[in-house]
């Protein structure tokens, strides 16, 4: 038994341990530079809010990069979660049911206020599991498909909820009267996110917004890593690479879908919380289909399937969205003696980042080891795709 | 991972059966609920049936337009299995190049019969081709590319294309509706039949669709290219072998859509006198729930696919409220996904299972 120990221990190779620590030095440097970043920043500047955003952003990517990156089921509705935790926030943590008079773990100020009034740590939970209650209801009528019809549902499912959001301000499908989302007035305002020892969170002072944003990115990021690692995040890929052959090896397909919508849905959900409350408003508009392909642009930018690298695409999208194209470039068109406003071909600029991306380097910025072998060598070979390979 | 099918069943059970009968009526009761229920609501009423026959009948002339569109989903889907995300936005682009062909012609309310008659056909003539070049000019920059690569990334392009035309339309026409000259005063009516009122709008919509599926019909079953088609939608590699230009064919292919969906935006333009950036998001999701209904890849189907989801969004309009048609066509699209996969005439595809 020693002797195999032994023998274990001298058969790992020394590159590898310094490898580990590297990644790991790498990983705690880049932590400790987020932590410090808002030191270097005016407390409520552009940049913090920029930053704050972006590290939701990171949330979401994490969030859609389950369902797409590792179980490869096509989610173009990831939008719906956004919205499902948004107006969780709105409904738990506003006075817009102003005849409800609830107040959980709320400050003084707001107790005194009509409505429900829940403090966002609660929230927090209770979106993530409402929302992923309804990720596993809308991925299940999609586990008898595959690929594009994946796409397509949730692309349905996403676009209904979104209809939902604009038009029940008097009655869902026009039952009713009740007022759930007003419509694209939308709830406002929204409580503060309101953590004990922590300083208040206003909108001049952003660096609370940032610090929770940042732990909440980094939990959703250790979560991801051990999901990965793990017997589910394992099914997941085999599910994603051969979902036949994963049946065969026992793997309980449906559930491990299920697990993946569910998950994804709950991480959208939470960062929809934080967005409902940061932005101090949930309105209809906020959910066009348009924000789906936003968070599917990032993970494919960075990379599918690869942690780091749809963190990275996240960050580098949100600071192109909230800072590049507004701030910076908005000046180009008009020196160009163009008559156009840039940030309303937001857009059509990410189209075009998507094809090129594609075209050139589709295995993405830091792409996954799995992933980049494939890309090499080329999936389903001697099936239809690349039998039409050859050019004419 | 693609020519993947679903392990061997076993025998018949209880189970099996009632499945299977849901399979093939399911999808039939569920497209009946509307009509007959508004129709036993009408007889209650109004003590007949003319108000339901108009919203068919509106039904069917707007179906027209989602059927032409239709098409162009099940002709790229049934060659090379991707959903051409862009084809909506083409469709956009179509009536876009309608409208402003017509101030460049120099259409108005005004103008006599048969210049009017010769213009619309001119400027059908341009938008169809238009859009038809358009279409095979993306399949080479963003489809041949990714042949051999994993089928999420055509898929991806074809939406990003999908912005870069909206964004094109963005830049063209600005971002608010824009209203389309009258010039066949499409709600005047020609006669009335049952009571229900026929337009000058329906007549546009026959008088143009009718040929164009005629044509198309024929030409991919007789002619030499159509031929081509089907082989290589069959089988690529074989049809190859047997001396088809394959990349040829898909090109070629992606052309007969671009002109379809021409086609649909000049009738659109004229029908709904308005065009709009955004139009074509929501068209080419309604159009591509109609070529779902009618079975991808199967041309027929769409052309029906296409005529009933133009039914039930007319009588959604007018009973439930515009605000909500999307989502109850959308709706319709998942209920047919679940049900139906391989939708009302089509064959089992590889990705339905």
């Amino acid at each position: 038994m020693s002797t195999l120990a032994t023998r274990a221990r001298t058969f790992k190779p020394p590159t590898r341990i310094g490898k580990v620590s590297t990644n790991l030095i790498l990983t705690i440097a880049v932590i400790v530079i987020a932590a410090v970043l808002p030191f270097f920043y005016d407390s409520g500047s552009g940049f913090m809010n920029d930053a704050t955003v972006a590290l939701i952003y990171v949330v979401m990517a994490l969030g859609l990069n389950i369902v797409v990156g590792f179980a490869g089921l096509l989610d173009l509705g990831y939008v719906a979660f956004f919205a499902i935790g948004a107006y969780t926030m709105g409904w738990f943590g506003s006075g817009f049911f102003s005849t409800a008079d609830i107040h959980i773990g709320v400050s003084e100020q707001l107790s005194n206020l009509p409505g429900i009034h829940i403090n966002w740590l609660l929230i927090l939970p209770i979106a993530a599991i409402f929302s992923a209650f309804m990720g596993a209801l809308l991925g299940f009528p999609t586990l008898r498909l595959r690929g594009d019809y994946i796409a397509i549902v949730t692309l349905a499912f996403g676009e209904i909820i979104g209809r939902i959001a604009v038009n029940s301000d008097e009655g869902v499908f026009g039952i009713g009267t009740f007022n759930l989302t007003n419509g694209r007035s939308g709830i406002t305002p929204v409580d503060k996110i309101d953590i004990p020892l922590v300083d208040r969170f206003t909108t001049l002072n952003l660096r609370p917004w940032y610090w929770t944003a940042l732990a909440l990115a980094l939990v959703i990021l250790f979560i991801n890593f051990r999901l990965r690692d793990s017997r589910i995040g394992r099914a997941w890929v085999a599910v994603r690479e051969d979902e036949v052959a994963a049946i065969s090896m026992g793997i309980p397909t449906v559930r491990v879908k299920l697990l993946a919508y569910a998950m994804g849905a709950a991480m959208g959900g939470m960062a929809g919380t934080f967005l409902g409350s940061f932005y101090n408003t949930v309105n209809a508009d906020q959910f066009e289909f348009s924000f789906s392909i936003f968070v599917l642009a990032m993970i494919i930018l960075g990379g599918l399937g690869s942690i780091w690298g749809v963190v990275l695409g996240a960050i580098v999208l949100s600071f192109i969205n909230t800072n590049l194209i507004p701030d910076v470039l908005n000046g180009v068109p008009g020196k160009l003696g163009l008559d156009f406003d840039l940030t309303e071909l937001g857009f059509g600029i990410f189209g075009f980042l998507l094809v090129i991306m594609m075209v050139l380097r589709p295995q993405g910025l830091i792409p996954e080891r799995r992933h980049m072998v494939e890309f090499e060598e080329g999936i389903g070979g001697g099936d239809v795709e690349t039998v039409v390979e050859t050019r004419g | 991972m693609e020519s993947a099918s679903i392990p061997a069943r076993p025998s018949r059970a209880r189970g099996e059966v009632v499945r299977e009968f849901i399979s093939r009526f399911g999808l039939i009761a569920i497209l009946l609920i509307l009509p007959v229920a508004y129709g036993i609501q009408d007889l209650q009423d109004d003590g007949d049936l003319s108000r339901l026959a108009t919203n068919i009948k509106d039904g069917l002339s707007n179906g027209a337009i989602w059927a032409l569109i239709a098409v162009g989903y099940t002709l790229v889907y049934g060659i090379i299995e991707l959903i051409n995300f862009a084809h909506g936005d083409l469709f956009m682009l179509g009536s876009f190049v309608a409208y402003s062909l017509m101030g460049t012609i120099g259409l108005t309310v005004a103008t006599g019969g048969i210049g009017l008659f010769l213009g619309l056909l001119l400027i059908l003539l341009i938008a169809m081709v238009a859009c038809g070049s358009l279409n095979t000019m993306i399949e080479r920059v963003a489809y041949r590319p990714l042949r051999s690569a994993p089928k999420l990334a055509p898929l991806i392009t074809a939406v990003g294309f999908s912005f870069i035309l909206q964004n094109v339309g963005l830049l063209w026409l600005g971002g608010s509706h824009r209203g389309v000259p009258d010039l066949i005063e499409s709600q005047e009516r020609f006669t009335t039949i049952f009571g229900v009122p026929l337009t000058h709008g329906d007549l546009l919509a026959v008088v143009v669709t009718v040929p164009l599926f005629f044509v198309l019909l024929n030409y991919i079953n007789f002619s030499r290219i159509g031929r081509a088609m089907r082989a290589t939608a069959q089988d690529p590699q074989a049809a190859r072998l047997m001396g088809i230009n394959v990349d040829t064919t898909i090109a070629f292919t992606f052309l007969l859509g671009g002109l379809m969906a021409g086609a649909a935006g000049l009738i659109y333009a004229l029908y709904q006198t308005d065009v709009w950036f955004f139009a074509g998001f929501t068209a080419g999701l309604i159009a591509f729930t109609s070529a779902v209904m009618g079975g991808i890849g199967n041309l027929k189907g769409a052309i029906l696919g296409g005529l009933i989801i133009g039914i039930i969004q007319q009588i959604s309009d007018n009973r439930i409220g515009t605000e909500w048609t999307p989502a109850i066509v959308f709706g319709y699209l998942v209920l047919i996904l679940v049900f139906r996969p391989q939708g009302l005439l089509g064959e089992q595809t590889r990705e339905a299972g």
